[in-house]
């Protein structure tokens, strides 16, 4: 059948069309001056950065350098959190997410976001967890239409053949690195440009971290990626840029092959191999 | 025996391998524990036991046809209990359909929506109101909520709502619609804290995963905390209702005290709790007092039910949840 075809996450989507066709060398998202702060305690500090499309682009440093912080600013989620507060410019095709006439509402319909904790809501089947993204913007809507759409969202995700036969179960009956998935195929459904994952296989095993890592490497094809992650080893492995963080500066940041290889910084070089962190 | 198997292998990094130490301790503190749950369940029981044997009389005497008769007549000595038992139902129906949606409302309010420096004051507000003494809400149903009911609100009801039977009859003011809009303000803060709280419990994740896939702050609370914490909130409905069937102090207070059973909110009636409490001073003979007594198991059982039918709901809800794990 069909979609056993495209099961195969490391192989190319035979029926799919990129959502986004996008120039490669186009950088997606600018971020200008960005300061960022929880109450009164800075935790981002003037970075700067650009980030590329259709690549992953992954942020590392100790525990308490910003780097979370920095990646809940590209989508305005850093102002739910309580006193938080943001400074400087996220440029997104050239215009400020932080701008005065931007709604944060359309900004996190743009740039999709995923968690550190799998975040399935409890009371929804897979199916509604799939679809709980699309309804928002959609007061109603073709029955068949949206079948098609979380289908296709879930075989993005890679989990389509694990849960085809049990869409009505409740989302939090999967396990932690499926439900996880589906946080994913969740985000997708609502066709984002850019995805945001903050650490997402901090709490997963090996197998379906790698599950995740091999599902990034597809999805880059379509939208940006850029991923926290605590683990160095991850970074190396799926990134194509590489920024490490120190305290709430980016320290340094360069594609991933040049920064693990040849470090222009001291202290990027004593995180890298484990001096400290 | 088993425990003193387990005690042994457990204490073999002890130098003394009997164990008597720690087995004797354990021992007192498991009988003074249980006789402490067996209090519990010994009150209880003989608490029915009592209500049964005081309402013998009533019981040999009237059947079940006490529960469907609409007598009170202690001169020739005729019970039934149809228009209390109504009237307990009614009047708690009316104060949830008035509560429920204020309380909740107020919840989402104090738990999503204020900002910190108004959510602890009106907390502690609200919390104040349930820490009036029913007689004092009473008194002020009396004198201030009954004349304003009487004239505005039941005039208003009955000039343009007048064709339903609910709203038809003379306004008294004393009567359901008042005991109900008293046990709403007397259910509403227990209601209120309680959903506060359980809204206050579901994670931040949650509302965090449904901002993230550009929810609003409405949907955020109808489609992910609302739905994550309904069975509390369930939980927190069913504890107002059991106030309010019980409630006895201010409804009695308002609510006519007349033994009839009418379909009109306007008219005075009686609840179980306002009925006790009105006559079992007077009372007189065995079968009078029979009847009172009789009167309160029903209460007893009424409230009984509606808890069983709580737990039931939780607990469906919360497997339903949880299926495949």
């Amino acid at each position: 059948m069909l979609y056993e075809m495209t099961n195969n996450i490391t192989g190319r989507s035979t029926t799919e069309k990129p959502l986004y066709a996008r120039d490669k060398s186009r950088y997606m998202l600018e971020v200008v001056r960005l300061s960022a702060w929880y109450g009164k305690m800075k935790a981002v500090n003037e970075i700067s950065m650009k980030i590329k499309a259709q690549a992953i682009t992954a942020l590392i440093g100790p525990s308490g350098c910003g780097k979370s912080t920095l990646i809940r600013c590209m989508n305005r989620m850093h102002e739910v959190s309580d006193g938080g507060k943001v400074s400087g410019q996220v440029l997104l095709d050239g215009r400020d997410i932080y701008g005065k006439d931007v709604d944060a509402v359309s900004v996190r319909r743009r740039i999709g976001m995923v968690f550190q904790k799998p975040t399935a809501f409890p009371t929804m089947s897979i199916f509604d967890n799939v679809a709980s993204g699309i309804n928002l913007t959609r007061l109603w809507s073709r029955k068949g239409e949206l079948q098609e759409l979380v289908e296709h969202s879930l075989k993005k995700a890679a989990l389509w053949e694990e849960v085809k036969d049990k869409l009505n179960r409740s989302g939090v009956s999967l396990s932690g690195g499926q439900q996880q998935r589906l946080c994913i195929a969740r985000a997708i459904a609502i066709e984002p440009e850019i995805l945001l994952l903050d650490e997402p296989c901090s709490a997963l095993d090996p197998i379906s971290t790698l599950k995740i890592e091999e599902l990034m490497l597809e999805i880059k094809k379509d939208y940006t990626v850029v991923i926290v992650t605590h683990n160095m080893q991850q970074a190396a492995r799926v990134s194509d840029f590489t920024g490490f963080l120190l305290l709430g500066e980016l320290i340094e940041f360069a594609p991933t092959k040049e920064l693990f290889s040849i470090p222009h910084d001291k202290r990027t070089e004593d995180y890298i191999t484990g001096r400290f962190g | 025996m088993k425990c003193s198997d387990s005690a042994t292998t457990s204490s073999i990094a002890v130098k003394d391998w009997s164990g008597r130490r720690g087995r004797l301790g354990d021992k007192i503190f498991l009988y003074l524990t249980f006789i402490f749950a067996l209090i519990i369940v010994v009150i209880l029981v003989a608490l029915l036991i009592v209500l049964n044997v005081d309402a013998m009389p009533a019981i040999q005497k009237f059947g079940t046809s006490f529960l469907t008769s609409m007598d009170w007549d202690p001169v020739q000595e005729l019970f039934g209990a149809l228009p209390a038992i109504y009237g307990t139902l009614l009047s708690s129906i009316i104060a949830l359909i008035i509560a429920v949606p204020i309380s909740i409302g107020s919840a989402v309010f104090l738990s999503e929506l204020a900002p910190a420096w108004i959510r602890e004051p009106a907390s502690f507000l609200i919390e104040m109101l349930a820490a009036i003494p029913s007689v004092i809400i009473g008194l002020w149903g009396i004198f201030v909520l009954v004349p304003f009911i009487r004239s505005p609100i039941e005039g208003w009801l009955g000039s343009h709502l007048g064709f339903l039977p609910l709203f038809q009859g003379p306004p008294f003011g004393l009567g359901f619609l008042a005991a109900g809009i008293i046990l709403a303000i007397m259910v509403i803060p227990i209601i209120t804290a309680v959903s506060r709280d359980v809204m206050r419990a579901v994670p931040i994740t949650q509302r965090e995963a449904m901002y993230a896939l550009g929810a609003t702050r409405w949907e955020t609370i109808y489609r992910t905390v609302l739905p994550y914490c309904r069975s509390g909130l369930v939980g927190a409905i069913i504890l107002g209702l059991g106030r309010a069937l019980g409630e006895t102090m201010a409804v009695t207070m308002v609510i006519g005290n007349s033994y009839a059973l009418t379909s009109s909110l306007f008219s005075p009636g009686v609840t179980i709790a306002s009925k006790i409490a009105s006559e079992f001073s007077e009372a007189s003979g065995d079968l009078y007092i029979g009847s009172l007594v009789e009167l309160a198991l029903v209460l007893f059982g009424i409230t009984l039910l509606v808890n069983i039918i709580a737990r039931l709901m939780v607990w469906r809800m919360v497997s339903v949840r949880n299926t495949g794990e």
